[in-house]
């Protein structure tokens, strides 16, 4: 963007920053033994060239120390690169516990963005500046790539599992979203745009945008369609266990086991409900797997995740989400009020 | 001619002609010119494949070839220059014709297994060449799942038969390799005494052997699920996709090695002939072949930073991933003091030599780049990868080769290249290269992924580069290709050692004759003394 002959990518995260400062030491490390070899090759190349075809020149025997000194120096150098290097890892494996959630599917070949006040995007996502913003991401077919430059971060999104990426733009714009996993004929062509907006400029997208029903009021549509409640009744006295209460415990397996209730758990319980059976409960959940699609489920999830945070008391009353916000959700959900 | 040959000493070319006598040798020096001669069919082969991509990329918007061409210009791109023309490249030219000759040994310890690799190669190579020809195949070089067992509408079966084929060629010259070494050294050639040349090689030889069958595996693995829909690598069967990326990256990280150690050893033997001074550190050189080989193994996890593996796999595999620097650090310093007070020699080998060693270095260091976990987060699957693993295996393997080749072309034919243009074809070679790879490390770092047919405008001018750098490569890898063939009509004859090399290989006339030394020879001193060729002292320095 802007010059025809860019050198540098923009830096629009608090991580694009970190990533560059780690590229400089690199750069300045590469440019040092470059120069050192190149330098040593043409000077010893030209100052020792063969004057003579009978000259033998003198064997100099193998230097101990000049091994050990150029093995443990260099490796010196490589384990600053390796930590550098590990410590930005972590950091990108870890969202912040307030980043705001948002669903990221990808298929051949485009992305479906969706947002936790229902907002629908394809090839674009929006964010507000400044805030921590954690994506998580399916395929619904083959591994797709999402990687956005400008932020210098990565994530395979991988079919049947989800992945998580986070960041916090730093920078309002326009940045490119690109594909990075090659995934078939139109690989090229799933690409999109980020926009990194104001908070006031964000707000107003989102009201621009009024979304028929949120991820968890869809979710509970969905739910209810496909007759979940018949089995999963909220007191615990159906056939499986009650969902109330359920995201974020750890859920006692039969066999001894034990598992937290996350996203990926409650979407492997819904595509492949024999793979980890409640302690106490039987088998007796079918598969939802090519029912459910990867975008059905992170509603699913989303509407049980909701159902985990509802106060103890309104267990047994509360009906639907949809009549009765209340303001404990509205205040967890990003954006919230803005219905 | 026919007086002239008449006259001629009869030697491994000359004794018997026609079809036959070349496609039953079971001469380890015949074969050798049979792979010659199959590997480079398919470097043009993927040359073209590369000039096409090239082409394409001059403008951001497809208009050469539809996206469906174009991303089977880049998988038979892949596959032609990796599993038939870059792995097999030195080992079995370079290798099969020399390693026996500089052990003292008469031939390959199995002759006719030889003969049967060289089969394999050609029927695997046949196997994917009809797949291209057919329509081609789509999946990247990778065959990343479950794109390649559920999505791809194209011959990914045929291809990856054709590896699978290919592969038990590598595997049975690894074993070759190995049992040549073990036991038919000559008289007095003690390991220490080994060129490294055959060090090298036969480090390659483990991995071929330790690590094909792994791929092996992984094509029969994907085979079941294409064909008989067994889920193994798709969810949708139950299978784990990233199951494939660790067996497939299994082997074909240490494949890396299988390119890029004979190489090394090829500049061992380069860079020593041309100082006229033993390659300093010869241990420690020996030594970084063996580290490599067995490190080697232990780093594939690194293709999957963001593949979504555990943070600790990941940490573990970069970790891992710079303990195997460390040897070939080792070498480029070991090279660069070898010239230290050397007696330098311009011969066109040693200008490949030097540019092995420049653009190996640069490969390496941005091998290190990419080790680095929150680096690579960025810059993997973009250019910059493109861009570093071409520094090795087209800027590291094939200066190696083409050295190799230019350095043992007068034992090979008996014929002396021209040398003027031998020169010149290394320095455009040189050139070329780094105008077409060096954008792609600045097209990568500015977020430009690898395999786009289509990209945004502000990449071009970085491609534009690129491509007019692939034509001056292109230009620089022809003309070894014509004065080779002219040289063996109008070359002039090779003395049997034109360089004063002390290697075995060379105390046998040019070419050499059928079973390579006329008396068994017995080494009595250490590899590249030449204080045994060289008459009189001269100090220098």
């Amino acid at each position: 963007m802007g010059s025809k002959l860019p050198l540098f990518p923009e830096q629009a995260s608090a991580l694009a920053a970190d990533v560059d400062q780690l590229t400089l030491f690199l750069l300045a490390v590469a440019i040092f033994f470059t120069v050192l070899i190149f330098g040593a090759i043409f000077y010893f190349a030209i100052r020792y060239r063969r004057r003579s075809d009978q000259e033998l020149p003198h064997v100099q025997h193998g230097g101990m120390a000049l091994e050990v000194i150029w093995s443990v120096i260099p490796f010196g150098i490589t384990m600053v690169m390796f930590s550098w290097g590990a410590s930005l890892y972590f950091k990108e494996a870890r969202p912040p516990d307030n980043a705001m959630p948002i669903y990221v599917v990808g298929k051949q070949w485009m992305w479906k963005i969706e947002h936790m006040e229902g907002q629908r995007e394809i090839n674009e996502l929006h964010v507000p500046v400044g805030r921590s913003v954690k994506l998580t991401m399916t395929s619904e077919d083959v591994i797709h790539s999402f990687f956005v430059p400008a932020f210098r971060t990565k994530q395979d999104v991988v079919p049947g599992k989800y992945s998580t990426l986070w960041f916090t733009a730093s920078k309002p714009g326009k940045y490119h979203l690109f594909c990075a996993e090659y995934c078939g004929n139109r690989h090229s062509g799933m690409i999109g745009w980020v926009y990194v907006m104001d908070p006031q400029d964000y707000s107003d997208w989102l009201n621009s945008h009024p979304p028929s029903a949120t991820l968890a009021e869809s979710g509970e549509k969905l739910f209810n369609g496909m007759g979940c409640p018949t089995c999963h009744k909220p007191d615990g006295t159906g056939r499986c266990p009650s969902l109330d209460g359920l995201y974020g415990k750890t859920v006692k397996l039969a066999g001894g086991n034990s598992v937290l209730a996350d996203e990926a758990y409650i979407r492997e319980s819904i595509l492949q409900p024999q793979a980890k059976i409640v302690f106490g409960y039987g088998a007796a959940m079918p598969t939802y797997q090519g029912q459910a699609t990867e975008e059905d489920i992170t509603q699913l999830v989303e509407y049980i995740k909701w159902l985990g945070d509802k106060p103890e008391v309104q267990k047994q009353t509360s009906g639907t989400l949809g009549e009765q916000p209340d303001v404990e959700d509205v205040k967890r959900l990003p954006g919230g009020g803005q219905k | 001619m026919i007086t002239a040959a008449a006259q001629e000493r009869e030697h491994y070319l000359n004794q018997n002609y026609g079809l036959k006598s070349w496609l039953l040798t079971k001469d380890h020096k015949r074969i050798g010119l049979l792979y010659l001669f199959t590997v480079t069919l398919f470097f043009f082969l993927g040359g073209a494949f590369a000039t096409m991509i090239r082409i394409e990329l001059l403008t951001p918007t497809g208009n050469f070839v539809s996206s469906e061409t174009y991303n089977k210009l880049f998988t038979m791109h892949g596959v032609a220059m990796i599993f038939f023309f870059l792995i097999p490249s030195i080992p079995a030219t370079l290798g099969n014709f020399f390693l026996p000759m500089m052990i003292g040994a008469r031939d390959l310890a199995f002759p006719r297994i030889n003969l049967l690799s060289w089969y394999l190669l050609v029927v695997g190579g046949l196997f994917s060449l009809f797949a291209m020809l057919a329509g081609g195949v789509d999946t990247g070089w990778t065959f990343y799942t479950p794109y390649s067992t559920t999505y791809s509408n194209s011959w990914v079966i045929a291809t990856a038969l054709g590896i699978f084929i290919a592969g038990f060629s590598s595997i049975l010259t690894g074993l070759n390799f190995i049992v040549t070494v073990h036991r038919m050294r000559a008289p007095g050639m003690t390991w220490m005494r080994m060129p490294l040349f055959v060090w090298s090689t036969y480090a390659t030889a483990l991995i071929q052997v330790l690590g094909t069958p792994v791929l092996a595996v992984t094509i029969i693995l994907l085979f079941c699920e294409r064909v008989f829909h067994i889920g193994i690598f798709d969810p949708a069967l139950g299978g784990d996709p990233v199951l494939f990326q660790h067996l497939f990256w299994f082997y074909s990280h240490p494949a890396v090695y299988i390119m890029v150690l004979p190489a090394m050893g090829v500049i061992s033997e380069i860079v020593s002939v041309f100082s006229r001074k033993p390659v300093f550190g010869y241990h420690f050189v020996a030594f970084a072949s063996m580290a490599i080989a067995v490190l080697g193994f232990l780093v594939w996890g690194h293709h999957l930073f963001v593949a979504t593996q555990s943070v600790y796999a990941g940490l573990v595999f970069s970790f891992l991933s710079y303990f195997v620097a460390i040897p070939s650090a080792i070498k480029v310093f070991n090279w660069t003091a070898t010239l230290y007070k050397g007696s330098i020699s311009f011969a066109t080998p040693m200008l490949y030599a030097f540019g092995f060693i420049g653009l190996f270095t640069i490969g390496g260091l941005t091998g290190l780049f990419v080790a680095a976990l929150g680096f690579d987060v960025h810059v993997t699957d973009t250019y910059f990868v493109v861009a570093h693993f071409h520094y090795i295996m087209v800027g590291g393997t094939i200066m190696a080769y083409l050295g190799g080749l230019h350095y043992w072309w007068p034992k090979m034919t008996g014929r002396m290249y021209p040398e003027g243009w031998a020169r010149l074809s290394a320095l455009v070679i040189f050139l070329g290269f780094n105008l077409t790879f060096f954008p792609q490390f600045i097209l990568g770092y500015l977020g430009m992924p690898r395999r786009y047919h289509v990209y945004p405008d502000e990449f071009q001018v970085l491609h534009v580069l690129s491509t007019a750098g692939a034509s001056v490569l292109a230009v620089g890898y022809l003309m070894p290709m014509i004065y080779f063939i002219w040289s063996l009509r109008y070359g002039a004859m090779a003395p049997a050692n034109p360089w004063g090399a002390t290697g075995l290989e060379w105390k046998t006339p040019s070419p050499p004759s059928l079973h390579n030394f006329d008396e068994m020879p017995i080494v009595t001193h250490e590899a590249y003394d030449y204080s045994t060729v060289i008459g009189e002292e001269i100090q220098v320095g």
